[in-house]
């Protein structure tokens, strides 16, 4: 090579400080992630319904089991989403029950999928008897009937909030995350570039976070987004039994008071449909934005 | 030294661990610096495990591995592993499957420069890697800043062995490292691998050609089944093989002017007329050892039964 170095190409000109450094290909995914329609649809989807949750409650002057309007009332300028058979507001419920939801699934979710991932990953990359231990428990757990637990445990503590409830949660529903992981982890691992990082000199929780996970990162955000689901789903559950947090309000809550007054058979649509759809509409924005993040990530997807 | 004592290797198969499967069985022989060693065997006969056993890939059934003194199976901990890898590197067999197809393909050297050479600056690194591109006859303008499958088989081939030439190792396991390179680059491949050797590396050339085999190499040692069933030096091995596995392997090297049915016929013809009685003849129903007899002078040959068919 002469001492001369070429002239940049323009074209590849933002690629080509990536090749230099480490830190490289999380910028360029997120180069690919900025352009990606899928993505930008689904995050903007899932932050308006979280800032919802977070700048709304805050401005409203009553409380969401407050009653002090007529009941029943369809949405209207005064009552955006209506009002219950007890006269509260429908938007104020609603508001707060976003912030419970994301609560339960942020937490109840990121529980799960921490545990269930950091098991998944361990087994499948050392297998051999940690493999099999980890087996056990994950087996164990998973015959655990989850809700009967739940509704036990809930039924005997007495100060229960919405954070107790996702931890509880999160605590049980991992499983199936960790043995969904563990089979990715273990055939990625027989793949000769892991043997390749090792020949490197990289450390094993290295190979893990920087060379298996990142071969599965759509499939780690997929198992993210159904456990945030399950979390959501399972609150509801808990909620619509009257196992709910003794203290405040959650988009399950709303749709069980709904049923247990008679909303369906009323006709008083306002009632379950906003709290019915806000849960369908979170859990699916965030799909859509799995689907984004697939052709970030996989280089192969970006071309077509 | 790369020293191979009895090593045998056992791989667990099928459900619940039940069933085993012994690729290799009492392999011994050695990879001394400045000496290429070839391995050959047919499909299947353990080759790939013997080399990923030195690089402590796989772990060693029973028997020992010793490089330079030090039994590899006792290096434990990151940190005497990082010391070996330093000293000892591989080329795996298929290129594909050695890069991770999320990353661009010169995140290999990205990875010795962060896990060998943190302090080396960017400008200096560069040249660095440029440097063993050139020796492997790549392009670092084509090669640089793409993904595996962006590349062929041959490049990412190259690439990691300029990979390996990163480090200053004293030996190299080259796994079918010029299977997917074509007759002209082979060639320069062949005299990089003759140039590291001069200059002291002691280089375990694994292969199924034999005419690779002979080309490069001071010693040879033939497997068949997991076994060593002849190995030495090779202008002896290739000029007077002993074992019928090994000769059967010589002719079936295809000739323009012959069929194969005539080659066998004439092999057989050979074997039945030769009636002497070697010392590395076994008697009827006597077991085949797995210690291998000198024949000449650095030239050994497994035991077999004489008139038996491979
Ligand atoms: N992880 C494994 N588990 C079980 N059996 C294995 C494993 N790896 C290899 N084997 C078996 O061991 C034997 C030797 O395999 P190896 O890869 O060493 O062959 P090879 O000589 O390199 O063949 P090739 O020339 O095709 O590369 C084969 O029969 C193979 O099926
Ligand atoms: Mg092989």
């Amino acid at each position: 090579m002469t001492a001369a170095q070429p002239l940049p190409d323009p074209t590849t000109a933002a690629e080509e400080p990536a090749a230099a450094t480490p830190e490289a290909p999380q910028r360029e995914a997120l180069y690919f992630a900025l352009r990606n329609p899928k993505l930008i649809v689904g995050l903007s989807i899932v932050l308006l319904f979280l800032l919802v949750g977070l700048v709304v409650p805050p401005l409203l002057e009553h409380g969401p089991n407050e009653r002090y309007a007529p009941p029943l009332l369809p949405p209207s300028g005064e009552h955006w989403f209506g009002t219950t058979q007890f006269g509260q507001d429908l938007f104020t419920q609603f508001a707060y029950g976003i912030r419970a939801t994301f609560l339960v699934g942020l937490l109840g979710g990121g529980i799960a999928a921490v545990i269930g991932m950091t098991i998944g990953f361990v087994a499948g990359y050392k297998g051999g008897w940690v493999d099999e231990v980890l087996n056990m428990l994950t087996n164990v757990v998973l015959v655990l009937p989850t809700l009967a637990v739940l509704f036990i445990i809930a039924a005997y503590v007495d100060s229960y909030s919405v954070t107790t409830q996702s931890f509880f949660i999160g605590m049980t529903s991992w499983p199936w995350a960790a043995r969904a992981v563990r089979s990715q982890a273990l055939s990625l691992s027989s793949r000769d570039f892991v043997d390749l990082a090792r020949l490197s000199g990289v450390r094993t929780w290295k190979i893990i976070v920087r060379d298996i996970a990142p071969n599965m990162s759509s499939y780690l955000f997929m198992t993210f987004i159904l456990l945030f689901g399950g979390a959501v789903l399972a609150a509801a559950g808990l909620d619509f039994v009257g196992l709910g947090p003794s203290d405040g309000m959650s988009l399950g809550l709303i749709m069980h008071q709904a049923v247990k007054w008679g909303a369906l058979q009323l006709g008083v649509w306002w009632w379950f449909v906003p709290p019915g759809l806000g849960i369908t509409a979170i859990v699916g924005a965030m799909y859509i934005m799995n689907v984004g993040l697939d052709e970030v990530f996989n280089p192969k997807l970006r071309e077509m | 030294m790369l020293k191979f004592d009895r090593v045998t290797k056992v791989y667990k198969v099928g459900a619940f661990g039940g069933g085993s499967f012994t690729a290799v069985r009492e392999a011994s022989f050695e990879v001394r610096p400045g000496e290429v060693v070839s391995l050959i065997g047919e499909s299947g006969s353990g080759k790939s495990t013997l080399g990923k056993m030195a690089l402590r890939i796989a772990s060693v059934s029973s028997g020992t591995i010793t490089c330079d003194g030090t039994d590899v199976s006792t290096l434990r901990g990151h940190r005497r592993l990082k010391e070996y890898y330093r000293k000892v590197q591989g080329v795996f067999q298929d290129p594909f499957s050695s890069y991770n197809p999320v990353f661009k393909a010169d995140r290999v050297f990205a990875m010795i420069r962060s896990e060998y050479h943190p302090g080396v600056s960017d400008a200096e690194w560069r040249d660095k890697v440029a440097d063993a591109l050139k020796v492997v006859r790549l392009d670092p303008d084509q090669v640089l800043g793409k993904y595996p499958h962006q590349l062929s088989g041959g490049q990412l081939q190259r690439m990691l062995l300029a990979r390996a030439l990163l480090l200053d190792i004293d030996y190299l396991v080259a796994d079918e490292v010029i299977s997917m390179l074509d007759a002209s680059t082979r060639i320069d491949v062949l005299n990089l691998l003759a140039d590291l050797k001069a200059r002291g590396m002691g280089i375990l050339f694994v292969t199924h050609d034999l005419a690779l085999g002979n080309y490069i190499s001071d010693q040879t040692v033939i497997l068949h089944r997991g076994e060593i069933v002849e190995r030495g030096v090779t202008s002896k091995v290739f000029a007077d093989p002993r074992h019928p596995y090994t000769k059967k392997l010589f002719a079936s090297v295809p000739q323009f002017h012959k069929k194969w049915d005539e080659v066998e016929a004439e092999l057989r013809a050979r074997e039945a007329a030769d009636t002497s009685s070697q010392p590395y003849h076994l008697a009827e129903g006597q077991a085949v050892p797995s210690e291998l007899v000198e024949v000449t002078e650095g030239h050994y040959v497994q035991p077999f039964h004489p008139r038996a068919a491979v």
